[in-house]
Protein backbone atom coordinates (compact mmCIF):
# COMPACT_ATOMS: atom_id res chain seq x y z
CA UNK A 1 0.00 0.00 0.00
CA UNK A 2 2.93 2.17 -0.57
CA UNK A 3 1.49 5.06 -2.51
CA UNK A 4 1.09 8.15 -0.54
CA UNK A 5 -2.09 9.49 -2.86
CA UNK A 6 -4.97 9.91 -0.73
CA UNK A 7 -6.98 6.76 -0.56
CA UNK A 8 -9.90 5.99 -3.28
CA UNK A 9 -13.05 3.98 -2.02
CA UNK A 10 -11.98 1.27 -3.76
CA UNK A 11 -8.48 1.03 -1.83
CA UNK A 12 -10.62 1.99 1.42
CA UNK A 13 -12.49 -1.32 0.91
CA UNK A 14 -9.02 -3.19 0.49
CA UNK A 15 -7.90 -2.08 3.15
CA UNK A 16 -11.16 -3.24 5.25
CA UNK A 17 -10.52 -6.32 3.75
CA UNK A 18 -7.26 -7.18 4.46
CA UNK A 19 -7.83 -6.00 8.12
CA UNK A 20 -11.14 -8.45 8.63
CA UNK A 21 -9.29 -11.02 7.24
CA UNK A 22 -6.49 -10.64 9.49
CA UNK A 23 -9.20 -10.44 12.61
CA UNK A 24 -10.85 -13.56 11.28
CA UNK A 25 -7.13 -15.48 11.36
CA UNK A 26 -6.63 -14.30 14.68
CA UNK A 27 -9.86 -15.38 16.10
CA UNK A 28 -9.41 -18.65 14.10
CA UNK A 29 -6.28 -18.98 16.85
CA UNK A 30 -8.92 -19.94 19.47
CA UNK A 31 -11.36 -22.33 17.92
CA UNK A 32 -12.47 -23.53 21.40
CA UNK A 33 -13.52 -20.16 22.22
CA UNK A 34 -14.86 -19.36 18.77
CA UNK A 35 -17.03 -21.99 18.81
CA UNK A 36 -18.26 -21.58 22.31
CA UNK A 37 -19.12 -17.91 21.59
CA UNK A 38 -21.19 -18.45 18.67
CA UNK A 39 -23.20 -21.46 19.88
CA UNK A 40 -23.62 -18.41 22.73
CA UNK A 41 -24.56 -15.81 20.09
CA UNK A 42 -26.88 -18.49 18.06
CA UNK A 43 -28.75 -19.03 21.44
CA UNK A 44 -28.91 -15.56 21.74
CA UNK A 45 -31.25 -15.22 18.60
CA UNK A 46 -33.41 -18.49 19.64
CA UNK A 47 -34.09 -17.03 22.91
CA UNK A 48 -35.94 -14.32 20.88
CA UNK A 49 -38.26 -17.26 18.75
CA UNK A 50 -39.03 -18.76 21.94
CA UNK A 51 -40.31 -16.00 23.64
CA UNK A 52 -42.71 -15.85 20.30
CA UNK A 53 -43.42 -19.53 20.47
CA UNK A 54 -44.37 -19.10 24.38
CA UNK A 55 -46.70 -16.11 22.87
CA UNK A 56 -48.21 -18.53 20.16
CA UNK A 57 -48.61 -21.31 23.26
CA UNK A 58 -51.64 -18.69 24.28
CA UNK A 59 -52.60 -17.24 20.73
CA UNK A 60 -53.62 -18.22 17.31
CA UNK A 61 -52.70 -14.95 15.66
CA UNK A 62 -51.53 -11.51 17.37
CA UNK A 63 -52.90 -8.71 15.52
CA UNK A 64 -54.68 -10.59 12.88
CA UNK A 65 -51.16 -12.21 12.02
CA UNK A 66 -50.63 -16.10 12.49
CA UNK A 67 -47.53 -17.68 14.17
CA UNK A 68 -45.86 -18.41 11.13
CA UNK A 69 -46.48 -14.97 9.59
CA UNK A 70 -44.79 -13.54 12.57
CA UNK A 71 -42.15 -15.96 12.15
CA UNK A 72 -41.37 -14.38 8.10
CA UNK A 73 -41.29 -10.94 10.42
CA UNK A 74 -39.02 -12.26 12.54
CA UNK A 75 -36.78 -13.99 9.96
CA UNK A 76 -36.28 -10.96 7.66
CA UNK A 77 -36.26 -8.56 10.83
CA UNK A 78 -33.62 -11.01 12.43
CA UNK A 79 -31.57 -11.34 9.06
CA UNK A 80 -30.86 -7.88 8.42
CA UNK A 81 -30.11 -7.30 12.34
CA UNK A 82 -27.96 -10.17 12.15
CA UNK A 83 -26.01 -8.60 9.10
CA UNK A 84 -25.79 -4.80 10.77
CA UNK A 85 -24.71 -6.82 13.80
CA UNK A 86 -21.91 -8.31 11.82
CA UNK A 87 -20.98 -5.52 10.05
CA UNK A 88 -21.32 -2.33 11.63
CA UNK A 89 -22.62 -2.41 15.43
CA UNK A 90 -18.57 -2.18 16.21
CA UNK A 91 -19.69 1.57 16.15
CA UNK A 92 -21.03 0.48 19.38
CA UNK A 93 -17.28 0.95 20.65
CA UNK A 94 -16.40 4.20 19.63
CA UNK A 95 -17.58 5.16 23.44
CA UNK A 96 -14.94 3.13 25.00
CA UNK A 97 -12.18 4.15 22.68
CA UNK A 98 -13.09 8.16 23.42
CA UNK A 99 -12.72 6.91 26.75
CA UNK A 100 -9.41 4.84 26.41
CA UNK A 101 -8.24 7.96 23.89
CA UNK A 102 -7.68 5.38 21.56
CA UNK A 103 -10.24 7.61 19.10
CA UNK A 104 -7.67 9.32 18.31
CA UNK A 105 -5.82 6.73 16.40
CA UNK A 106 -8.43 6.51 14.20
CA UNK A 107 -8.13 10.14 12.98
CA UNK A 108 -4.38 9.73 12.18
CA UNK A 109 -4.88 6.97 9.69
CA UNK A 110 -5.73 8.03 6.12
CA UNK A 111 -8.91 5.24 6.21
CA UNK A 112 -12.54 6.30 6.78
CA UNK A 113 -13.00 5.71 11.04
CA UNK A 114 -16.21 3.89 10.43
CA UNK A 115 -14.41 1.59 7.80
CA UNK A 116 -11.42 1.19 10.50
CA UNK A 117 -13.81 1.05 13.78
CA UNK A 118 -15.36 -1.66 11.93
CA UNK A 119 -12.47 -3.46 10.80
CA UNK A 120 -10.88 -3.21 14.09
CA UNK A 121 -13.74 -4.39 16.20
CA UNK A 122 -14.66 -7.24 13.52
CA UNK A 123 -15.65 -10.79 15.16
CA UNK A 124 -16.75 -13.53 12.51
CA UNK A 125 -18.84 -15.15 15.75
CA UNK A 126 -21.45 -12.53 15.18
CA UNK A 127 -22.13 -15.01 12.45
CA UNK A 128 -23.88 -17.00 15.16
CA UNK A 129 -26.70 -14.04 15.48
CA UNK A 130 -27.52 -14.61 11.34
CA UNK A 131 -28.03 -18.72 11.33
CA UNK A 132 -31.01 -18.52 13.17
CA UNK A 133 -33.15 -16.31 11.64
CA UNK A 134 -32.16 -17.63 8.88
CA UNK A 135 -33.83 -20.77 9.39
CA UNK A 136 -36.57 -19.38 10.42
CA UNK A 137 -37.04 -17.06 7.39
CA UNK A 138 -36.46 -20.89 5.19
CA UNK A 139 -39.23 -22.53 7.33
CA UNK A 140 -41.54 -19.17 7.13
CA UNK A 141 -41.02 -19.05 3.42
CA UNK A 142 -42.72 -22.44 3.19
CA UNK A 143 -45.59 -22.43 5.67
CA UNK A 144 -46.92 -18.41 5.57
CA UNK A 145 -49.40 -17.91 2.97
CA UNK A 146 -46.94 -16.21 0.76
CA UNK A 147 -48.00 -14.86 -2.57
CA UNK A 148 -45.13 -16.09 -4.95
CA UNK A 149 -44.29 -13.95 -8.03
CA UNK A 150 -41.15 -12.60 -9.71
CA UNK A 151 -41.44 -9.35 -7.70
CA UNK A 152 -42.11 -11.33 -4.43
CA UNK A 153 -39.02 -13.18 -5.23
CA UNK A 154 -36.96 -10.18 -5.61
CA UNK A 155 -38.21 -8.55 -2.89
CA UNK A 156 -37.15 -11.12 -0.53
CA UNK A 157 -33.11 -10.11 -1.17
CA UNK A 158 -33.82 -6.10 -2.12
CA UNK A 159 -35.65 -6.16 1.56
CA UNK A 160 -32.80 -8.32 3.66
CA UNK A 161 -29.71 -5.83 2.30
CA UNK A 162 -31.61 -2.34 2.38
CA UNK A 163 -32.93 -3.83 6.14
CA UNK A 164 -29.15 -4.01 6.78
CA UNK A 165 -28.24 -0.56 5.68
CA UNK A 166 -31.16 0.51 7.54
CA UNK A 167 -30.11 -1.10 10.90
CA UNK A 168 -26.44 -0.05 10.10
CA UNK A 169 -27.49 3.63 9.72
CA UNK A 170 -29.74 3.26 12.95
CA UNK A 171 -26.45 2.07 14.76
CA UNK A 172 -24.15 4.47 13.43
CA UNK A 173 -26.74 7.55 14.09
CA UNK A 174 -27.98 6.32 17.33
CA UNK A 175 -23.98 5.90 18.68
CA UNK A 176 -22.78 9.18 17.59
CA UNK A 177 -24.41 10.65 20.66
CA UNK A 178 -21.58 9.26 22.90
CA UNK A 179 -19.35 12.38 20.83
CA UNK A 180 -21.15 14.18 23.11
CA UNK A 181 -22.24 12.52 26.24
CA UNK A 182 -19.64 9.70 26.40
CA UNK A 183 -21.94 7.19 29.13
CA UNK A 184 -25.12 7.19 26.75
CA UNK A 185 -24.54 4.42 24.49
CA UNK A 186 -27.23 2.21 26.06
CA UNK A 187 -29.50 4.89 24.15
CA UNK A 188 -28.51 3.51 20.83
CA UNK A 189 -30.24 0.12 22.10
CA UNK A 190 -33.42 1.08 22.41
CA UNK A 191 -32.86 1.74 18.61
CA UNK A 192 -30.77 -1.00 17.84
CA UNK A 193 -31.88 -4.24 19.95
CA UNK A 194 -35.32 -2.15 20.58
CA UNK A 195 -35.58 -1.89 17.33
CA UNK A 196 -34.87 -5.31 16.41
CA UNK A 197 -37.58 -6.76 19.16
CA UNK A 198 -39.86 -4.40 17.04
CA UNK A 199 -39.44 -5.77 13.83
CA UNK A 200 -40.32 -9.10 15.16
CA UNK A 201 -44.03 -7.97 15.44
CA UNK A 202 -46.66 -6.35 13.09
CA UNK A 203 -46.56 -3.01 13.53
CA UNK A 204 -50.08 -2.96 13.89
CA UNK A 205 -49.63 -4.74 17.80
CA UNK A 206 -47.53 -1.12 18.83
CA UNK A 207 -49.90 2.31 19.90
CA UNK A 208 -50.28 5.12 17.12
CA UNK A 209 -47.88 6.90 17.90
CA UNK A 210 -44.60 4.19 18.37
CA UNK A 211 -46.68 2.66 14.79
CA UNK A 212 -45.60 6.37 13.32
CA UNK A 213 -42.10 6.76 14.71
CA UNK A 214 -41.37 2.95 13.81
CA UNK A 215 -42.53 3.90 10.00
CA UNK A 216 -41.69 8.03 9.13
CA UNK A 217 -38.81 8.40 12.15
CA UNK A 218 -36.95 5.09 12.96
CA UNK A 219 -38.01 3.35 9.62
CA UNK A 220 -38.11 0.08 11.15
CA UNK A 221 -41.75 -0.79 9.16
CA UNK A 222 -39.56 -1.29 5.91
CA UNK A 223 -37.12 -3.42 7.19
CA UNK A 224 -39.84 -6.35 7.53
CA UNK A 225 -43.22 -5.56 8.03
CA UNK A 226 -43.86 -3.59 4.84
CA UNK A 227 -42.23 -6.06 2.57
CA UNK A 228 -43.65 -9.03 4.89
CA UNK A 229 -47.43 -7.61 4.33
CA UNK A 230 -46.66 -7.02 0.69
CA UNK A 231 -45.29 -10.55 0.31
CA UNK A 232 -48.66 -11.89 2.04
CA UNK A 233 -50.91 -9.99 0.32
CA UNK A 234 -52.05 -7.52 3.11
CA UNK A 235 -53.65 -4.52 2.09
CA UNK A 236 -53.29 -1.31 3.54
CA UNK A 237 -50.82 -1.52 6.33
CA UNK A 238 -50.63 1.56 8.38
CA UNK A 239 -52.47 3.49 5.87
CA UNK A 240 -49.55 3.40 3.25
CA UNK A 241 -49.91 2.07 0.06
CA UNK A 242 -48.51 -1.57 -0.05
CA UNK A 243 -45.80 -0.59 -3.36
CA UNK A 244 -44.57 1.43 0.25
CA UNK A 245 -42.41 -2.19 0.58
CA UNK A 246 -40.46 -1.39 -2.90
CA UNK A 247 -39.35 2.00 -1.09
CA UNK A 248 -37.23 0.58 1.21
CA UNK A 249 -33.92 0.66 -0.98
CA UNK A 250 -34.91 4.28 -1.08
CA UNK A 251 -35.24 4.46 2.17
CA UNK A 252 -32.25 2.52 2.88
CA UNK A 253 -29.83 5.02 0.40
CA UNK A 254 -31.80 7.74 2.54
CA UNK A 255 -31.19 6.77 5.77
CA UNK A 256 -27.06 5.89 5.29
CA UNK A 257 -26.38 9.34 3.65
CA UNK A 258 -28.48 10.77 6.76
CA UNK A 259 -25.76 8.22 9.59
CA UNK A 260 -23.00 9.23 6.86
CA UNK A 261 -23.80 13.05 7.61
CA UNK A 262 -24.36 12.47 11.56
CA UNK A 263 -20.94 10.79 12.09
CA UNK A 264 -18.96 13.57 9.96
CA UNK A 265 -20.50 15.83 12.27
CA UNK A 266 -19.73 13.84 15.33
CA UNK A 267 -16.50 13.63 14.36
CA UNK A 268 -16.16 17.12 14.05
CA UNK A 269 -17.53 17.94 17.08
CA UNK A 270 -14.87 14.76 18.72
CA UNK A 271 -12.23 16.29 21.37
CA UNK A 272 -10.07 13.69 22.75
CA UNK A 273 -9.95 13.07 26.80
CA UNK A 274 -8.18 15.08 28.67
CA UNK A 275 -8.46 18.02 26.13
CA UNK B 1 -19.69 -6.70 58.40
CA UNK B 2 -18.95 -2.98 58.91
CA UNK B 3 -16.13 -3.62 56.06
CA UNK B 4 -18.45 -5.18 53.68
CA UNK B 5 -21.34 -2.07 54.27
CA UNK B 6 -18.81 0.68 53.60
CA UNK B 7 -17.77 -1.45 50.38
CA UNK B 8 -21.75 -1.51 49.45
CA UNK B 9 -21.98 2.50 50.36
CA UNK B 10 -18.56 3.57 48.05
CA UNK B 11 -20.46 1.42 45.13
CA UNK B 12 -23.83 3.24 45.38
CA UNK B 13 -21.43 6.46 45.77
CA UNK B 14 -19.24 5.78 42.67
CA UNK B 15 -21.81 4.49 39.97
CA UNK B 16 -24.11 7.77 41.53
CA UNK B 17 -21.78 9.67 39.48
CA UNK B 18 -22.34 7.81 36.05
CA UNK B 19 -25.77 10.01 35.28
CA UNK B 20 -25.53 10.18 31.50
CA UNK B 21 -25.76 6.29 31.91
CA UNK B 22 -28.49 6.38 34.02
CA UNK B 23 -30.30 8.68 31.72
CA UNK B 24 -29.42 6.60 28.62
CA UNK B 25 -30.71 3.16 30.72
CA UNK B 26 -33.87 4.28 32.18
CA UNK B 27 -34.50 5.46 28.44
CA UNK B 28 -34.22 2.49 26.92
CA UNK B 29 -35.59 -0.03 29.41
CA UNK B 30 -38.83 2.47 29.03
CA UNK B 31 -39.07 1.99 25.18
CA UNK B 32 -38.72 -1.81 25.51
CA UNK B 33 -41.06 -2.15 28.25
CA UNK B 34 -43.27 -0.24 25.86
CA UNK B 35 -42.91 -2.64 23.13
CA UNK B 36 -43.18 -5.31 25.28
CA UNK B 37 -46.22 -4.24 26.89
CA UNK B 38 -47.67 -3.45 23.76
CA UNK B 39 -47.00 -6.63 22.28
CA UNK B 40 -48.13 -8.76 25.50
CA UNK B 41 -51.57 -6.45 25.25
CA UNK B 42 -52.14 -7.66 21.62
CA UNK B 43 -52.12 -11.23 23.24
CA UNK B 44 -54.88 -10.05 25.47
CA UNK B 45 -57.07 -9.02 22.30
CA UNK B 46 -57.85 -12.86 21.62
CA UNK B 47 -58.37 -14.09 25.35
CA UNK B 48 -58.73 -12.44 28.95
CA UNK B 49 -56.04 -14.20 30.91
CA UNK B 50 -53.12 -16.22 30.56
CA UNK B 51 -52.29 -18.63 33.21
CA UNK B 52 -53.85 -16.40 35.70
CA UNK B 53 -52.27 -12.91 34.93
CA UNK B 54 -54.68 -10.59 33.48
CA UNK B 55 -53.92 -7.68 31.01
CA UNK B 56 -52.75 -5.25 33.60
CA UNK B 57 -51.31 -8.00 35.53
CA UNK B 58 -48.87 -8.58 32.47
CA UNK B 59 -48.23 -4.95 31.71
CA UNK B 60 -47.33 -4.51 35.30
CA UNK B 61 -44.94 -7.26 35.05
CA UNK B 62 -43.28 -5.57 32.28
CA UNK B 63 -42.64 -2.70 33.84
CA UNK B 64 -41.71 -3.72 37.37
CA UNK B 65 -39.34 -6.13 35.28
CA UNK B 66 -37.79 -3.39 33.22
CA UNK B 67 -37.11 -1.72 36.24
CA UNK B 68 -35.61 -4.99 37.96
CA UNK B 69 -33.36 -6.20 35.88
CA UNK B 70 -30.44 -3.97 36.59
CA UNK B 71 -31.31 -3.82 40.58
CA UNK B 72 -31.04 -7.87 40.33
CA UNK B 73 -28.12 -7.95 37.47
CA UNK B 74 -29.72 -10.26 35.12
CA UNK B 75 -27.25 -8.96 32.52
CA UNK B 76 -24.65 -10.13 35.42
CA UNK B 77 -21.31 -8.38 35.10
CA UNK B 78 -17.79 -9.89 34.18
CA UNK B 79 -15.72 -7.71 36.84
CA UNK B 80 -14.84 -10.76 38.79
CA UNK B 81 -14.18 -12.70 35.70
CA UNK B 82 -11.47 -10.17 34.04
CA UNK B 83 -9.79 -10.06 37.25
CA UNK B 84 -9.51 -13.89 36.95
CA UNK B 85 -8.14 -13.83 33.17
CA UNK B 86 -5.82 -10.77 34.08
CA UNK B 87 -4.49 -12.87 37.00
CA UNK B 88 -5.08 -9.48 39.18
CA UNK B 89 -7.45 -11.90 41.19
CA UNK B 90 -3.87 -12.99 42.80
CA UNK B 91 -4.10 -9.34 44.63
CA UNK B 92 -7.44 -10.12 45.70
CA UNK B 93 -7.16 -13.37 47.59
CA UNK B 94 -4.01 -12.25 49.50
CA UNK B 95 -6.33 -9.93 51.38
CA UNK B 96 -8.15 -10.35 54.39
CA UNK B 97 -11.69 -10.38 53.59
CA UNK B 98 -14.19 -13.00 52.23
CA UNK B 99 -14.30 -12.75 48.59
CA UNK B 100 -17.83 -13.32 47.36
CA UNK B 101 -18.91 -11.83 50.05
CA UNK B 102 -16.99 -8.23 49.22
CA UNK B 103 -18.09 -8.94 45.51
CA UNK B 104 -21.96 -9.22 47.02
CA UNK B 105 -21.82 -6.11 48.79
CA UNK B 106 -20.47 -4.38 45.22
CA UNK B 107 -23.73 -5.94 44.01
CA UNK B 108 -26.05 -4.81 46.62
CA UNK B 109 -24.20 -1.63 46.54
CA UNK B 110 -25.14 -1.34 42.69
CA UNK B 111 -28.73 -2.48 43.61
CA UNK B 112 -29.54 0.25 46.05
CA UNK B 113 -28.45 2.85 43.39
CA UNK B 114 -30.27 0.97 40.67
CA UNK B 115 -33.33 0.82 42.81
CA UNK B 116 -33.74 4.01 43.04
CA UNK B 117 -32.68 5.64 39.73
CA UNK B 118 -33.30 2.80 37.13
CA UNK B 119 -35.94 1.05 38.83
CA UNK B 120 -38.83 3.88 39.98
CA UNK B 121 -38.87 5.97 36.64
CA UNK B 122 -39.92 3.58 33.86
CA UNK B 123 -42.40 1.94 36.44
CA UNK B 124 -43.95 5.85 36.23
CA UNK B 125 -43.62 6.37 33.34
CA UNK B 126 -45.07 3.32 32.03
CA UNK B 127 -48.15 4.42 34.65
CA UNK B 128 -48.49 7.76 32.82
CA UNK B 129 -49.80 5.67 29.83
CA UNK B 130 -50.86 2.09 30.99
CA UNK B 131 -52.81 0.93 33.69
CA UNK B 132 -50.33 -0.16 36.68
CA UNK B 133 -51.31 -2.06 39.66
CA UNK B 134 -49.31 -0.65 42.60
CA UNK B 135 -48.91 -2.84 45.98
CA UNK B 136 -50.79 -2.40 49.37
CA UNK B 137 -48.25 -1.56 51.59
CA UNK B 138 -47.79 -5.00 53.28
CA UNK B 139 -47.15 -6.30 49.48
CA UNK B 140 -44.58 -3.96 49.10
CA UNK B 141 -42.32 -4.42 51.95
CA UNK B 142 -42.94 -7.88 50.66
CA UNK B 143 -42.01 -7.23 47.45
CA UNK B 144 -38.37 -5.11 49.17
CA UNK B 145 -37.94 -8.04 51.12
CA UNK B 146 -38.22 -10.81 47.98
CA UNK B 147 -36.07 -8.34 45.85
CA UNK B 148 -33.30 -8.37 48.10
CA UNK B 149 -33.19 -12.36 48.16
CA UNK B 150 -33.80 -12.12 44.56
CA UNK B 151 -30.65 -10.15 43.78
CA UNK B 152 -28.58 -13.06 46.57
CA UNK B 153 -29.76 -15.84 43.94
CA UNK B 154 -28.80 -13.50 40.94
CA UNK B 155 -25.60 -12.64 42.21
CA UNK B 156 -24.95 -16.34 43.28
CA UNK B 157 -25.56 -17.20 40.20
CA UNK B 158 -22.77 -15.07 37.98
CA UNK B 159 -20.78 -15.21 40.94
CA UNK B 160 -20.66 -18.95 39.87
CA UNK B 161 -20.42 -18.41 36.31
CA UNK B 162 -17.48 -16.36 36.26
CA UNK B 163 -15.45 -18.12 37.93
CA UNK B 164 -15.62 -20.50 34.91
CA UNK B 165 -12.34 -17.79 34.06
CA UNK B 166 -10.12 -20.11 36.36
CA UNK B 167 -10.78 -23.08 34.01
CA UNK B 168 -10.89 -21.33 30.12
CA UNK B 169 -9.04 -19.56 28.31
CA UNK B 170 -11.80 -17.43 27.15
CA UNK B 171 -15.09 -17.39 29.70
CA UNK B 172 -17.35 -15.46 27.56
CA UNK B 173 -19.34 -18.40 25.59
CA UNK B 174 -20.01 -20.24 28.42
CA UNK B 175 -20.88 -16.97 30.43
CA UNK B 176 -23.08 -16.14 27.94
CA UNK B 177 -24.86 -18.72 27.82
CA UNK B 178 -25.45 -18.68 31.51
CA UNK B 179 -26.30 -15.35 31.79
CA UNK B 180 -29.02 -15.83 28.90
CA UNK B 181 -30.50 -19.39 30.33
CA UNK B 182 -31.41 -17.04 33.42
CA UNK B 183 -33.16 -14.27 31.18
CA UNK B 184 -35.41 -16.62 29.68
CA UNK B 185 -36.26 -18.72 32.48
CA UNK B 186 -36.68 -16.38 35.33
CA UNK B 187 -39.21 -14.26 33.33
CA UNK B 188 -36.92 -10.99 32.46
CA UNK B 189 -38.02 -11.70 28.35
CA UNK B 190 -41.43 -12.57 29.16
CA UNK B 191 -43.90 -13.59 32.13
CA UNK B 192 -43.17 -17.68 32.63
CA UNK B 193 -46.70 -17.91 32.94
CA UNK B 194 -46.81 -17.59 29.36
CA UNK B 195 -44.97 -20.98 29.00
CA UNK B 196 -46.93 -23.82 28.21
CA UNK B 197 -48.04 -25.47 31.44
CA UNK B 198 -44.95 -28.45 31.51
CA UNK B 199 -42.05 -25.87 31.10
CA UNK B 200 -43.61 -23.42 33.26
CA UNK B 201 -44.07 -26.47 36.26
CA UNK B 202 -39.99 -27.38 35.39
CA UNK B 203 -38.85 -24.02 35.29
CA UNK B 204 -40.78 -23.32 39.03
CA UNK B 205 -38.48 -25.88 40.15
CA UNK B 206 -35.49 -24.32 38.94
CA UNK B 207 -33.84 -21.15 40.86
CA UNK B 208 -34.47 -18.75 38.41
CA UNK B 209 -37.92 -17.74 38.92
CA UNK B 210 -36.65 -16.47 42.07
CA UNK B 211 -34.30 -14.01 40.58
CA UNK B 212 -37.54 -11.89 38.70
CA UNK B 213 -40.50 -13.69 38.00
CA UNK B 214 -41.26 -14.38 41.88
CA UNK B 215 -40.61 -10.96 43.04
CA UNK B 216 -42.90 -9.52 40.18
CA UNK B 217 -45.78 -12.15 41.56
CA UNK B 218 -45.17 -10.64 44.91
CA UNK B 219 -45.62 -6.82 43.92
CA UNK B 220 -48.89 -8.46 41.84
CA UNK B 221 -50.12 -9.38 45.19
CA UNK B 222 -50.56 -13.43 44.22
CA UNK B 223 -49.48 -14.56 47.67
CA UNK B 224 -50.12 -13.96 50.82
CA UNK B 225 -49.18 -15.71 54.28
CA UNK B 226 -47.84 -18.92 54.41
CA UNK B 227 -47.59 -18.72 50.03
CA UNK B 228 -45.70 -15.98 50.78
CA UNK B 229 -43.33 -17.36 53.40
CA UNK B 230 -43.23 -20.14 51.07
CA UNK B 231 -41.56 -17.94 48.47
CA UNK B 232 -39.20 -16.44 50.87
CA UNK B 233 -37.90 -19.92 51.69
CA UNK B 234 -37.42 -20.82 48.13
CA UNK B 235 -35.78 -17.87 47.35
CA UNK B 236 -33.19 -18.79 50.55
CA UNK B 237 -32.79 -22.29 49.61
CA UNK B 238 -31.33 -21.41 46.05
CA UNK B 239 -29.37 -18.16 47.67
CA UNK B 240 -28.09 -20.82 50.21
CA UNK B 241 -27.18 -23.44 47.23
CA UNK B 242 -26.19 -21.48 44.97
CA UNK B 243 -23.58 -19.33 47.49
CA UNK B 244 -21.98 -22.44 48.87
CA UNK B 245 -21.77 -24.06 44.98
CA UNK B 246 -19.65 -20.81 44.61
CA UNK B 247 -17.73 -21.02 47.41
CA UNK B 248 -17.05 -25.04 47.03
CA UNK B 249 -15.69 -24.25 43.01
CA UNK B 250 -13.82 -20.93 44.68
CA UNK B 251 -12.16 -23.34 47.19
CA UNK B 252 -10.82 -25.42 43.88
CA UNK B 253 -9.94 -22.88 41.44
CA UNK B 254 -7.89 -21.56 44.11
CA UNK B 255 -5.84 -24.91 44.60
CA UNK B 256 -5.24 -24.90 40.70
CA UNK B 257 -3.88 -20.99 41.22
CA UNK B 258 -0.01 -20.52 39.78
CA UNK B 259 1.46 -17.38 40.36
CA UNK B 260 3.98 -16.65 37.77
CA UNK B 261 7.17 -17.14 39.07
CA UNK B 262 5.92 -17.92 41.91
Amino acid sequence: MGDRSPPTSSSAFAVWRRLVGARIRADWQYRMSFFLFLVGQALIASLDIAVIAAIFANVDSLGGWSGYEVALLFGLGGVSFGMADLLISQVETASKHIKAGTFDLFLLRPVPTLLQLSASEFALRRLGRIIQPLIVLAVALFTAPVHWSVETTLLIPTTIVAGTVIFGAIWVITSSIVFWTVDSQEVASAFTYGGNVATEYPLDVLGIWMRRIATFVVPLAFVAYLPAARMLNRHDPLGLPSAAAWAAPVVAVTAWLAAHAVWGFAIRHYRSTGS
Amino acid sequence: MRLYFEVARKTFARIATYRQATLAGVFTNTVFGFVLAYVLLAVYQERETVGGFDATDAVTFTFVGQGLLMVVGIFGSTDIAERIRTGDVVVDLQRPYDQQAWWAAVSYGNAAYYAIFRGIPPFVIGAIVFDLRTPSPPNFAAFVVSVWLALAVCFAWTYMLQLSAFWLMDFRGPYQIGIFVAQFFSGALIPIVFFPSWLETTTRALPFPSMMQLPIEVWLGRYHDAALLGVFAQQVLWACFLIVAGRFIMSRAVGRIVVQGG
